[in-house]
């Protein structure tokens, strides 16, 4: 878990900026390869490789790709769903209203 | 996917976003015409379903991250064109330098796709994406989970 890891060396900094989250000034590598590192552990592809054999640029490219994949399968959800919604007329409203009320 | 737990946390990002895409499905389902569906309907009633799932998305964040601000604000804008009968492609402004570590051409890919991105400095970028692909992957399940229980 190199995310938590990144929480003390950010505090030792000495930095009184205030305010959660990454300061904007001060950037430093030790910063950029924790959050390259963060990202890593979110993608599919890449989770279970140890992220020193993984260049940061490999990160970024598959940070893309996983994007670009994730928004089609929203597209082609939201087709599904308005052919679903064309094809059949109260049912599907009824199973929407009785989902909102779960 | 990861394993889902029985219980919905009520106050969680994806139960907000579930409630919010229902009722924009059910307001779309209301409004819609009454004659039979031509491919042109389904198709725009695609895009809209679509608009509906990214602005429940970003609803649902509030506007405490930079990405959801720009998807908010975006859509604001294009509701105040539309309303004025006026459509204009808007961005934001490039900052220059990549910053350190990278070349200027890797990050263009990322800023491009993450809302907001091309105004963010690189440490808020990288932050932003983590948080964006979290979001965007609960999205997609909530979808496919209304899409599984309406087509049984």
């Amino acid at each position: 878990m190199s995310g938590r890891r990144s929480r003390s060396r950010q505090s030792g900094g000495g930095g009184g900026g205030g305010g959660a989250g990454v300061s904007r000034s001060n950037i430093s590598d030790d910063q950029i390869n924790d959050l390259v590192s963060k990202l890593q552990e979110l993608l599919p592809e890449l989770r279970h490789r140890r992220s020193d054999k993984v260049s940061a640029t490999k990160v970024l490219q598959e940070t893309c790709n996983y994007i670009r994949n994730l928004h089609r399968e929203v597209d082609d959800l939201s087709e599904r769903l308005s052919e679903l919604l064309a094809t059949s007329d109260s049912a599907q409203a009824a199973m929407i209203r009785s989902l909102l009320m779960q | 996917m990861t394993p889902q737990p029985l219980l919905m946390k009520p106050n969680s990002i994806k139960t907000r976003f579930a409630y919010g895409f229902l009722r924009a499905l059910n307001s779309l389902n209301k409004n819609k015409p009454s004659s039979p569906s031509s491919p042109k309907v389904i198709f725009r009633r695609c895009r809209m379903i679509k608009l509906a799932a990214d602005a429940s998305m970003a609803s649902a964040v509030g506007s405490r991250r930079a990405w959801s601000r720009a998807v908010l604000c975006k859509i604001r804008c294009q509701r105040a064109l539309a309303m004025r009968g006026r459509i204009r492609s808007g961005g934001f402004r490039r900052r220059s330098g990549a910053g350190k570590g990278f070349g200027v051409g890797q990050t263009d890919g990322l800023r491009k796709l993450v809302p907001g991105g091309g105004a963010m400095d690189l440490c808020c970028l990288l932050d932003e994406t983590a948080h964006y692909i979290k979001c965007l992957t609960t999205q997609v399940q909530v979808m496919r989970n209304i899409v599984d229980i309406c087509s049984t």
